[in-house]
């Protein structure tokens, strides 16, 4: 990993964002993985990682609620920040900044939507995942 | 001709011209302008579905060092534009940005001072355009402009190693005719040719009330001095100068791979003012030792847009990044980004028709335009600070003080969005003026003056590069 990239380098276990505090920014992952993680009664649940080029943090844009998850650097990992008040800025003047962020919250939505019906069938026994994602 | 209206689904319908399934586009010019205009165009031609055939005209080779594949510029991508780019899924990786710059450092001839982004974070990118000067033995970098075009043509673009010679009609339709060819017709034409170009002259002659952009000369430089070299010497900052020098207006030496590139803006910009410029002690002592001025790599005298076209559309006809409208001085591939999205977003959702190209495209063209008018205002404050010594004395003075943990950044905030042009010139204007920054300039008055009565042996000089 090139030292004079962009963004700013979090070692392995760096905590980017905490969960519960107030975002602020949304970030883009330049280079190595990050864990997004939730903790709930001192154990941690990891939700997903993420890579290269990936949007994360962007709920706090559309939110004003505490982060609900944490960020975490999984190995070296290089991040981009991007300020939220300059970012709303932009999609003013261009709404189509915020086309590829829908997107990706769309996927998610998917996922776990999937998720939902695995947790609901495995749960059940057996159960049919129709009565559960009606989207 | 493909005169029509469109309905996504209801009511939304294109009066006049527009694309349909089938159209042809021709994207004259392959730089920042026109393969961002392509990369959007059909990523939102895709959300529609609707299919149409991109054509990108583009005689340089982007990925072979020299002149061959260089579109002549300082190479820096401001933070806006890095942040635009993440967020719309063109990702700059390692491959492509030499140097991630995280300050600014200011020289005068009274001192310097450094001012570094939030959280020393590399926010800016510096890159090359091209495959590098002539002098480049082994790329270790891929161009910009190259990585945006295959952007571009991963989208589906078709991109043919072409000069335009001429853009006509026929029918309505634009035309396009390379050397030794037949005209083609085109549903829109979409000119990114820059203003390097001896096609946008012949463009004033077709009618449609295209009169080119004002221009002035520039110079640009470029010294191999070696990675090690330049992280020693001048880090990961980008240097800005404001020094008394006739004709000169403005100044940047900006650390790349293992090149410096060297920017100068002025009047009458020629070899003889980039010599005083180089020979200056405050160039001198960013530059590592042993730096010798006259062996460069590449020299190259661009023309940049200072006054923007007034009508950069007609029918079926745009004119996007500096064959158009431009940002004043700074950030112009950001200019040619907004731009380009602008042509892309209207000629998708709004059509090609003039008045569609008027109602929804001039608009960002305009907002560019005056804040242009406002950006000129704050050039005259900063040639001002660059005549007299008090003034630079002052600045220097607070801005250093700034960068004490807990001080806001007001002057320093203004110089950073100057220089890296991150933010509208309306907004730094506004901020250049505000009562507090004349209170602390007030306030250090009394330092400023005893320095200056001492004369320039007292100046703060002895700290050309504040981060060694
Ligand atoms: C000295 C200097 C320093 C600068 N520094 C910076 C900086 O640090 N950061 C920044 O953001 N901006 C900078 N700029 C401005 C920046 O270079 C331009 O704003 C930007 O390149 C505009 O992009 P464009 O695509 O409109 O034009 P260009 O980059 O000029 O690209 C035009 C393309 O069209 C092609 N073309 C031309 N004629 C024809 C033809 N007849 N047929 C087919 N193709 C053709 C050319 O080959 C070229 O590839 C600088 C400019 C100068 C002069």
């Amino acid at each position: 990993m090139s030292s004079a990239a962009l963004g700013r380098f979090y070692e392995d276990g760096e905590v980017v964002v905490h969960q519960g505090d107030v975002g602020d920014s949304l970030f883009v992952v330049q280079d190595g993985l990050v864990e997004i993680l939730v903790e709930e009664d001192g154990s941690e649940v990891v939700l997903r990682t993420a890579g290269r080029n990936e949007v994360l943090g962007e709920m706090a844009i559309f939110e004003h609620l505490p982060r609900s998850a944490t960020i975490r650097a999984r190995g070296r990992a290089r991040i981009l920040t991007l300020d939220k008040r300059n970012f709303l800025r932009r999609i003013n003047e261009d709404p189509s900044l915020a086309f590829r962020m829908i997107e990706t919250m769309s996927h998610r939505v998917r996922e776990l939507s999937h998720e939902v019906v695995e947790l609901q069938a495995a749960l059940a026994g057996h159960g049919s995942p129709a009565e559960v994602v009606e989207h | 001709m493909v005169t029509g209206r469109i309905d996504f689904e209801g009511d939304g319908q294109i009066e006049g011209a527009a694309l349909v399934d089938g159209s042809r586009v021709a994207v004259i010019g392959g730089g920042p302008a026109g393969a961002l205009f392509t990369y959007f165009l059909l990523d939102m031609a895709d959300r529609v579905d609707l299919k149409i055939d991109v054509d990108i005209y583009e005689p340089r080779l982007f990925a072979e060092p020299g002149p061959i594949g260089c579109n002549m510029c300082g190479g820096i991508i401001s933070e806006t534009l890095v942040q635009n780019l993440a967020t719309d899924g063109v990702f700059l990786s390692t491959d492509v940005v030499q140097r991630g710059i995280d300050s600014y450092v200011l020289h005068t001839d009274v001192g310097s001072v450094r001012i570094a982004t939030p959280n020393d974070e590399m926010r800016i990118a510096a890159v090359h355009r091209g495959g590098g000067p002539r002098d480049v033995t082994e790329s270790r970098w891929e161009s910009f402009d190259h990585h945006l075009l295959e952007n571009a043509v991963e989208r589906g673009a078709n991109v043919i190693h072409a000069r335009v010679d001429e853009i006509g009609r026929i029918d309505g339709r634009p035309t396009i005719k390379v050397h030794g060819g037949e005209p083609r017709a085109y549903d829109l034409a979409v000119i990114a040719t820059g203003v390097n170009t001896s096609l946008l002259k012949s463009l004033e002659g077709l009618g449609i009330g295209y009169l080119r952009p004002k221009l002035t000369k520039t110079l640009i430089r470029e010294y191999l001095v070696g990675a090690d070299e330049i992280g020693r010497s001048l880090g990961t900052s980008m240097h800005v100068f404001l020094l008394d020098l006739p004709r000169l207006e403005f100044a940047a030496v900006i650390p790349k791979g293992d090149y410096v590139t060297m920017c100068l803006l002025g009047e009458d910009i020629d070899n003889a003012l980039a010599e005083t410029f180089a020979a200056a002690p405050q160039v001198r002592a960013i530059m590592p030792p042993g730096w010798d001025p006259a062996a460069r790599s590449c020299q190259c005298l661009p023309h940049i847009n200072v006054h923007g076209v007034d009508k950069p559309f007609a029918e079926r006809v745009v004119f996007i990044g500096d064959s158009g409208v431009t940002r004043l001085y700074k950030d112009g591939i950001g200019a040619a980004y907004r731009t380009a999205k602008a042509a892309a977003r209207t000629a998708i959702f709004e059509g090609v028709s003039e008045g569609a190209f008027r109602d929804h495209f001039l608009p960002v063209c305009r907002a560019i335009q005056g804040d242009n008018r406002i950006g000129a205002y704050a050039f005259v404050l900063t040639r001002v600070a660059q005549r007299f010594r008090i003034l630079r004395r002052a600045i220097l003075a607070i801005a250093r003080d700034e960068q004490r943990p807990g001080r806001r950044p007001r002057l320093s905030g203004v110089l950073w969005d100057i220089f890296s042009g991150s933010a509208p010139y309306g907004d730094i204007f506004r901020r250049m003026v505000d009562p507090v920054l004349a209170v602390r300039g007030i306030m250090a008055l009394p330092g400023v003056l005893v320095a200056t009565v001492r004369g320039p042996a007292a100046a703060v000089a002895a700290n050309p590069n504040p981060r060694r």
